[in-house]
């Protein structure tokens, strides 16, 4: 095995580096599938290689190669990876198993748990009003997942605005955005280095269901302002925060302070701009870097496969 | 049998009785059919004196989130089904305590910086800095 072993390893590196700003220019939905869907190959793949990696450690017991059958000679003579780093690799591929098991069954459990609330909530319409003055709204995943609105989330938007919070809502609902964020931590625990792309995906499923909102109402500063008037309403009912240094001064340019701004900001923002267009060098880029790592992973599964064929013959 | 204690004091204390209340909530939302203190306390499976069960089903039928009705002898607890405002004092009792539960929902809107929230301000046009 040569070094392309290693690159579904290193790989995902590039991925963190890239998930931020490949959230904020792909178009969402474009931007949710691919960040997903590269965070699970890249997870398959490094782990794949962890496995590799370690199944060279062990065909060099000699029990299990009079078991397989195998020429220890001819596979201490090619010698596949050094022994601590197989070592280490199986290590490490034990570790991802249990985590990545232990967040599935989590969250597994968290969705059930989502479900039977979402099941026993009053009525039977997908969007419930509950009597409560803070403000707030969130999609309870479940079959059907349903919409939760507090009388206070109301009492802070207008008619307008309401109608943005639904649209936005039922986006979540209808393309069970749940599931992307779900199988994006699982990756993200399979490799942690993929975690910034699991929090891009977080986002990206949120301006899903903004661009849907503002197609819906065709109104794109409605359903900006409806975001932020929501916001602010929702950091209002705790104690308010005084105003920072920041603030104060005002110096800083509004493009500048926006880099460091967290979510609900960038999310305003964006569609206060013109909804971003699909751009495909990018997203060429980026498949290509997934298709490398999958490609090396299994070149080196071909490789260690003709090492231990070799080894069989010579036994 | 495990013996009875007298005196609901130290279990009471050991844990906080918020979490006690969102537990025979719990209980009592599962079961589906109103149950007495001696069935909530057995389903709890934790060893409470009948006497902490008796307050904290008391005290949140003050709150207005259980009924009580007599049957035979003894009485009955219930969660009140259809008050509004119940599904969402229920769901933040009993979710909570589900580690992943804020990672299930795709709310509106997340929290705020105080930042933020000035920078909103200034988007909307209401000023602020």
């Amino acid at each position: 095995m040569h070094l392309a072993v290693y690159l579904p390893l290193v790989v995902p590196l590039l991925a963190a580096v890239a998930a931020g700003p490949l959230a904020a220019r792909l178009p969402p939905v474009a931007a949710t599938w691919l960040l997903v869907l590269s965070a699970l190959a890249l997870a398959l793949a490094s782990s794949a290689v962890l496995g590799l990696l370690a199944l060279t450690a062990l065909v060099r017991i000699p029990l299990v190669d009079s078991l397989g059958e195998l020429s220890g000679p001819v596979i201490s003579q090619h010698d596949p990876a050094s022994v601590p780093v197989a070592i280490a690799a199986g290590a490490l591929l034990a570790a991802t198993v249990i985590v990545a098991g232990l967040v599935l069954w989590r969250r597994a459990a968290a969705l059930a748990a989502a479900g039977r609330e979402a099941r026993g909530l009053r009525g039977s319409g997908q969007v419930v009003i509950v009597d409560d003055e803070s403000a707030d709204a969130y999609t309870l995943p479940g079959m059907p997942c349903r919409i939760v609105i507090t009388a206070g989330m109301l009492r802070a938007l207008s008619p307008a605005e309401r109608e943005v919070l639904l649209a936005h809502e039922r986006a979540h609902a209808s393309s069970l955005h749940y599931l992307f964020t779900a199988i994006a931590r699982l990756a993200a625990a399979a490799n942690p280095l993929l975690w910034p792309v699991a929090s891009a995906v977080g986002y990206t499923v949120e301006r899903w269901a903004d661009e849907r909102a503002a197609a819906v109402t065709g109104d794109r500063d409605l359903a900006a302002r409806a975001i932020a008037h929501a916001a602010l309403a929702s950091s209002a009912a705790p104690a308010r925060r005084t105003v920072t240094a920041a603030a104060v001064l005002g110096a800083v340019s509004l493009p500048r302070r926006m880099r460091r701004a967290g979510p609900v900001p960038r999310r305003v923002a964006a569609l206060l701009s013109p909804p971003p267009r699909p751009q495909l060098l990018l997203l060429a880029a980026a498949v290509m870097l997934v298709a490398v790592s999958g490609l090396s992973a299994l070149e080196a599964a071909r490789d260690l496969h003709a090492l231990l064929d070799v080894a069989r013959a010579k036994y | 049998m495990r013996q009875e204690r007298a005196h609901s004091g130290d279990d009471a204390g050991r844990r906080a009785s918020g979490e006690l209340e969102s537990a025979v909530l719990a209980v009592l939302q599962a079961a589906g059919s109103p149950l007495s203190p001696g069935e909530v306390r057995l389903r709890l499976g934790d060893d409470l004196a009948y006497t902490t069960v008796v307050t904290i089903l008391s005290r949140l039928r003050g709150k207005g989130v259980l009924d009580r009705r007599k049957d035979g002898r003894a009485f009955v607890y219930a969660p009140v089904a259809d008050e509004p405002g119940l599904a969402a004092r229920r769901m933040s009792q009993v979710l909570d305590a589900e580690p992943d539960r804020e990672a299930v929902l795709t709310r509106f809107v997340s929290g705020l910086s105080g930042e933020d929230e000035e920078l909103l301000r200034r988007m909307l046009g209401e000023g602020g800095g």
